[in-house]
């Protein structure tokens, strides 16, 4: 009778103290999260579906007027302009990270082909611009795009854009910074994937007839594969939501969603339209992640490809 | 446990047959390579001048130690490695300048180098796939090997869920499905465990009996070379020392390097020689055959130990140094005067002498064997 009283409150015991191991350490992890993560999450959320009052601050009632307007419908009826800067911010997006692994993949090759003392240097060549601030970075590229500089005359001279016209402000300014700036993010990635490959293989494949392009395509490619999925969220999400460098280089034509909502909560002063569009970026985000994991699954043999 | 894998083998046998068969009916390939150097960057000579013919189904054993060029070689054979000069051969067609995947020659490679992202079965499939084989084929052939190799269950798996004996055997198997006209083996067995290792030594011999494939293996060991092969063909420096049978290598090795390499520890320059009576500084010894060179060798196998002093022809005075017992044998130092010199006595229910006593040596003379340095 004694034994069958002690035993659960030992147990109890040690329940409780398991439970209070767990509080510590998991807390502060919560905690931080939660206020700087879910908190303002909700806030926002809750502002996108409020009104906007006369000072660009929200009020209530609730309604859905933000997404009506983010939709394109205003005062004067629909007009496209939002849905454009949307596509458009999908197709910076899409085009620029093409690019960036069109890019990123033979250099990564490259720096695993040479020698291995070279290569923390080769990396950190590719690493080290963007220890400096993207602001100035994007001023450097403006300078070099400028009408009158020797790029724009070549591009002139080329006929590839009109006279006096520069290279920037525009669509393709914006690609090339964006392309610029994440270069890193797929380099390493991609260089970290190679770096794993057994070069036997890539010869174990010659040697079973695969000529060098097949050799890469069905023994090379394959593995690289979570780097490169890995690089392309590196490089898409903050890519989609990038704000300084279509405002610098794009002019008025290049806006993308994040100029959109950050303009709303600044000039614009509209922060129920600011939020709606943050949220739209965030289900863009979402989506685009959710078809990485597929498309990883799909590629990966099965195996699950970690983003 | 056992049943099943008796059952496996039974219901094998017929479609391996089958497999021999196939196999044997194709012309198995001589290997001709004549002048082939090789150097890397300005100072690294892998390979100084090598000519050598491989014979049709030979289990031929490029063996030397790293750096000797025996992979270069190999590698060479593969087209994965340029010669920079010379001529190479495979069943009278030229192929010195053939890229790697029109080489009807696979390899297995010392890290296997299966593909980690496929399974077994892909793996296996991989070459037939690359030669433009339909996937039903493909099916029927990987099936056949697997029941050939015996793989059993394998062929569903994951390669990360293998061993590193069956990563081996799917590795050669890989090579085997597609039926080359040689097989190259990079010190195949190098990365197991001894007895493993062994068992797969047989395995592999057996395989290339029955299929009569010509086999080019790497090593560095001399013990599997003489298990193995049919020819051993030593290098060093990039340059062939010696080419021959197991026996001829071991027991009439041309030089210095050969012998030491296979494991021979009783080299004496001769310091003088009056017809078949040689001077060596264990004393005055005589040899049937008295060639040229100025090295002896005597084998350890070939002395014998006779309790106390006994005189006569190649009787030399002994003190044993040393004795290790390995149970089938055991392995003597002895002192001849101030020379060392290494026995091994079979433990057929003799004596087996102490450290300490003092004994004769004897060697027949036709167990003698003179070579240059």
């Amino acid at each position: 009778m004694a034994y069958n009283g002690v035993m659960p409150s030992a147990r109890s015991r040690a329940m409780v103290r398991e439970a209070r191991h767990l509080l510590f350490t998991v807390a502060p992890g919560a905690i931080w999260i939660v206020i700087f993560l879910v908190l303002p999450g909700a806030y926002l959320m809750g502002v996108a579906f409020m009104t906007n009052g006369p000072y660009g601050l929200p009020e209530m009632p609730l309604s859905l007027a933000s997404f009506e307007r983010l939709a394109g419908f205003g005062f004067l009826g629909w007009s496209p302009g939002n849905l454009y800067t949307l596509l458009r911010s999908l197709w910076q997006t899409a085009v620029s990270t093409g690019l960036v692994v069109l890019v990123a993949y033979p250099i990564a090759y490259y720096i695993t082909t040479c020698r291995e003392k070279w290569r923390p240097i080769m990396l950190l060549l590719v690493v080290v611009p963007s220890w400096t601030n993207q602001v100035i970075r994007t001023f450097g590229w403006m300078n070099l795009l400028a009408p009158g500089t020797p790029l724009s005359g070549l591009a002139e001279g080329l006929g590839l854009i009109a006279p006096n016209m520069g290279l920037y402000p525009s669509n393709f300014a914006v690609t090339l910074g964006l392309v610029y700036n994440f270069l890193p993010f797929m380099v390493l990635p991609l260089y970290a994937a190679f770096e794993k490959l057994d070069t036997a293989q890539v010869e174990a494949a010659q040697d079973l007839f695969a000529s060098p392009v097949r050799a890469f395509w069905h023994a090379v490619f394959p593995q690289t594969l979570p780097g490169l999925l890995a690089g392309i969220v590196l490089v898409a999400i903050p890519a989609f939501g990038m704000y300084v460098i279509p405002e610098l280089l794009g002019g008025g034509k290049g806006m993308m969603l994040g100029n959109l909502v950050a303009t709303q909560f600044s000039g614009g002063a509209n922060w129920p339209l600011g939020a709606a569009g943050a949220i739209l970026m965030l289900i863009a985000t979402f989506i685009g992640l959710f078809a990485m994991r597929r498309i990883g699954k799909r590629l990966g043999g099965g195996e699950e490809v970690v983003i | 446990m056992n049943e099943t894998i008796t059952a496996d083998a039974a219901a094998a046998r017929p479609r391996a047959d089958g497999a021999e068969q196939g196999a044997t009916s194709r012309q198995a390939s001589a290997i001709e390579m004549q002048g082939l150097h090789k150097r890397f960057g300005r100072d690294t000579v892998a390979l100084d001048g090598v000519d050598l013919t491989i014979e049709a189904g030979e289990f031929f054993t490029l063996l030397g130690p790293s750096g000797c060029g025996k992979t270069t070689l190999l590698r060479i054979l593969a087209g994965l490695e340029d010669a920079d000069d010379g001529r190479l051969a495979i069943g009278g067609r030229d192929i010195t300048e053939v890229p790697p995947h029109r080489r009807s020659v696979n390899t297995v490679f010392q890290s296997y180098a299966l593909f980690p992202h496929l399974s077994v079965r892909e793996n296996l499939a991989f070459g037939l796939k690359m030669r433009g084989m339909a996937a039903a084929g493909r099916h029927a052939k990987v099936d056949e090997i697997a029941d050939f190799i015996k793989l059993g269950d394998l062929v569903d798996r994951r390669v990360d869920q293998l061993s590193g004996g069956q990563r081996q055997r799917i590795a050669l198997a890989r090579a085997l499905v597609c039926e080359p006209d040689v097989l190259l083996l990079d010190e195949p067995l190098s990365a197991l465990d001894a007895g493993l290792r062994s068992q797969l030594q047989v395995e592999l011999l057996r395989v290339q009996k029955r299929l009569g494939m010509t086999f080019v293996f790497v090593t560095h060991d001399q013990q599997e070379a003489m298990v193995m092969s049919d020819r051993i063909a030593v290098l060093n420096g990039g340059v062939i020392q010696q080419v021959g049978p197991p026996r001829a290598v071991y027991e009439h090795p041309v030089n210095a390097f050969v012998a030491r390499f296979m494991g021979h520890d009783n080299l004496y320059s001769v310091t003088g020689r009056q017809g078949s009576r040689l001077a060596t500084a264990l004393g005055e010894l005589i040899i049937a055959e008295a060639g040229e060179g100025e090295l002896l060798l005597i084998r350890p196998e070939t002395l014998d130990l006779l309790p106390g002093e006994v005189a006569g022809n190649n009787h030399l005075p002994a003190v044993v140094a040393e004795r290790l017992y390995r149970g089938s044998h055991a392995e003597y130092r002895l002192e001849v005067g101030d020379t060392t010199l290494q026995a091994t006595l079979n433990n057929r229910g003799r004596h087996l002498p102490e450290v300490g006593d003092r004994v004769t040596v004897t060697v027949a003379p036709h167990d003698l064997v003179t070579l240059s340095e």
